[in-house]
């Protein structure tokens, strides 16, 4: 049984069909992208997953328990935690509470405190910014925050929704290298980005979003050799 | 006027200390619904004014069931009166979100702002209703509260902390009944209030009946001269009992005042430490700053929204409870005098910067001291009874130079 199956999901914004049909597998361990151009359905699918909107149609299953109609809050604690797209920090917060809010959900207060000393040597950028207000960070430093906080909820399913998006090529290679460390450590993740060049790199299976449907789904090795792929997407010609 | 920090300035001062308690409590609500439904909930005076007939019924009937006298309320009325003030509005305010605002929680604004004022008029009228039948068991028991004000009974004796006792003795009677032979000497000051209190034991307890001293000579006095009291003399069948005689001093600090500020400052402490200092407060300025992202956090968002409006609702009975304890007579629910203050503490809130927490008590405090300072010392120049003009001068001059507030953060875009 696959951590997550998502089967033929549709979701409707009013009158507005923003995903008609994708379908996901993310089996336990495993790290997989859904890449896409802008608009094809990437974050509406995320969101879906976590609770945010309500599908139209189609079937999310975790760990073979529909997720269909959830409250958000409730996901989270069945171990499906988001690092939303923008980063998402509670600007009006410190680093430490944002952190914090990370394991609101958590009630083993040691074992938070440890998770807290991983994520910071994680990110040590963030040790040093602990009782800073979130909104001061840079955009690296935020999406450091995002990604930390995300862990602390301890999720079995790790949801990244743009992590590279508006970064410094240096901060990108840095945040992917810790996307496949937090992996290599036992969380599986789903990671929706628009720079399928790094994201076809560290996942390993991708699927293709194409206007609301998903066109293509494979091993990243892959799709990463594929032309039509690597036509639309790798910006190979 | 004398120097500037004569009796006058620190009467003022402790006027202005404690009603501007109030007004920050009742703002404290405003500001944390507008902090995080960014609407402006304008029931919450009314909830105010619930808090305030609510403790004036729960006092009234307390004192009628269990035969207690009215002057003589034991310590412990307050905080049962307190209480039931604060479930009463907690309760109110949990099915006025519930029913009222979370069904459009995803409407525009407007027709929220729009349910505010519907509910504020519907909470208004209803408290206004004459009492239901049932519940009208006594003529000062009732509920809803009727048309008609009130008077809050005493539920704290009138006492001034800081007046000392200068002297003590026995009543002379016969030819000597009014005058007191002092039985040791004193030192009376001039300008100061000297008072006389005469304990007698009655089958209800101890009364105290109080008289003033005409005219004593300022100075030294010595022991056996007789001080002549006013405006009553004591009567006859007090010769023989004891006396005390009492300096009130120029600057009264009265259990009153001290009461409020003292109970509104334990509740605004407490509501920081929750706010700033707790896992839920946290939970509630995360949904502050975003309700998705919160919800994304694990935080249940709806039990945060209806808490926030319970403890607002709280905050509003208890400054609903102390009002009339320093202002006894309380007006019917629908009057303008509630209408006003309840419109003072917005302006509280939004002269602080609406939506900050630490800003509603900063307004509430600014408000009352403009108002009161204002009408001591302007009203010999510019006239009396000005004082709300002097609040919403403030209000409109903070909007034009400091639109977001004194410690509101201007609006930015989000990027």
């Amino acid at each position: 049984m696959a951590l997550l199956e998502i089967d033929n999901l549709s979701v409707h914004y009013g009158a507005i069909h923003a995903i008609k049909s994708v379908s996901v597998r993310v089996e336990q361990g495993q790290i997989v992208t859904l890449i896409g151009s802008n608009g094809a359905g990437k974050t509406t699918t995320l969101r879906a997953v976590s609770g945010m909107v309500r599908p139209t149609g189609g079937r999310v299953l975790y760990q073979g328990r529909p997720l269909a109609g959830l409250p958000a809050h409730k996901i989270v604690r069945m171990g499906i935690s988001q690092a939303p797209e923008g980063r998402g920090v509670f600007a009006n917060l410190t680093v430490r509470e944002n952190l914090g809010l990370g394991a609101y959900i958590r009630k083993d207060h040691a074992a938070v405190a440890q998770d807290m000393d991983k994520a910071l040597s994680i990110f040590p950028r963030l040790r040093e910014r602990l009782g800073q207000m979130a909104g001061t960070l840079s955009g690296g430093e935020q999406q450091m925050l995002a990604i930390a906080r995300a862990l602390l909820a301890r999720p079995r399913l790790l949801l990244l929704d743009e992590p590279s998006l508006g970064l410094a090529p240096q901060m990108v290679q840095l945040i992917f290298r810790i996307i496949r460390e937090i992996n290599q450590s036992g969380t599986t993740i789903l990671l929706v980005e628009q720079n399928a060049h790094m994201a076809l790199q560290v996942a390993h299976h991708a699927v293709v979003l194409e206007v609301g449907q998903s066109t293509l789904s494979g091993p990243a090795a892959d799709l990463a050799a594929s032309d039509e792929v690597r036509k639309a997407y790798l910006g190979h010609g | 006027m004398g120097t500037l920090f004569d009796a006058t300035f620190f009467d003022t001062m402790i006027a202005s200390v404690a009603v501007g308690s109030l007004y920050a409590l009742i703002a404290l609500g405003y500001t944390m619904v507008y902090g995080i439904l960014k609407f402006i909930n304008f029931a919450h005076s009314d909830v105010f004014v619930l808090g305030a007939w609510t403790a004036f019924t729960t006092t009234t009937a307390l004192i009628a069931w269990t035969g207690l006298s009215a002057a003589g309320a034991p310590w412990w009325l307050g905080p049962i009166v307190l209480g039931v003030a604060m479930v009463v509005c907690g309760v109110t305010a949990f099915c006025i979100e519930r029913f009222a605002y979370r069904p459009l929680r995803k409407a525009p604004r407007l027709n929220v702002l729009i349910t505010a004022i519907g509910v504020s008029l519907l909470l208004q009228n209803f408290n206004q209703l004459p009492p239901a039948p049932g519940l009208a068991r006594t003529a000062t028991v009732s509920f809803p509260f009727g048309p008609t004000p009130k008077t809050m009974p005493e539920l704290l004796p009138d006492v001034i902390l800081n007046e000392s006792i200068i002297a003590t003795g026995t009543l002379g009677g016969g030819e000597r009944r009014g005058q007191v032979l002092l039985d040791r000497a004193v030192t009376v000051l001039p300008g100061r209030t000297y008072r006389l209190d005469v304990t007698r034991q009655t089958e209800a307890g101890p009364v105290v009946a109080r008289f003033n001293l005409n005219n004593p000579p300022v100075g030294e006095v010595q022991a056996g001269t007789p001080l002549v009291t006013q405006p009553l003399r004591p009567p006859a069948e007090m010769q023989g009992l004891a006396y005390v005689l009492v300096q009130v001093p120029a600057v009264t600090i009265r259990l009153v005042d001290v009461a409020i500020v003292g109970t509104a400052a334990v509740l605004m402490v407490g509501l920081l430490w929750l706010v700033f200092r707790t896992r839920l407060g946290a939970a509630m300025r995360a949904v502050s700053f975003s309700i998705e992202n919160a919800a994304l956090m694990g935080v249940n968002v709806n039990f945060v929204i209806s808490f926030t409006f319970v403890l607002g609702a709280c905050l509003a009975a208890a400054a609903g409870f102390l009002y009339p304890i320093k202002y006894p007579s309380l007006q019917q629910p629908a009057s303008d005098v509630w209408v006003l203050l309840g419109l003072k503490a917005f302006v509280a809130a939004v002269v602080g910067g609406i939506g900050n927490i630490r800003g509603a008590v900063l307004g509430g405090f600014l408000i009352a001291f403009i108002e009161f300072f204002g009408e001591t010392y302007l009203s010999a120049t510019i006239g009396s009874g000005l004082q709300d003009i002097y609040v919403f001068t403030t209000l409109i001059l903070v909007l034009l130079l400091r639109p977001a507030g004194l410690l509101g953060t201007p609006v930015r875009e989000k990027v």
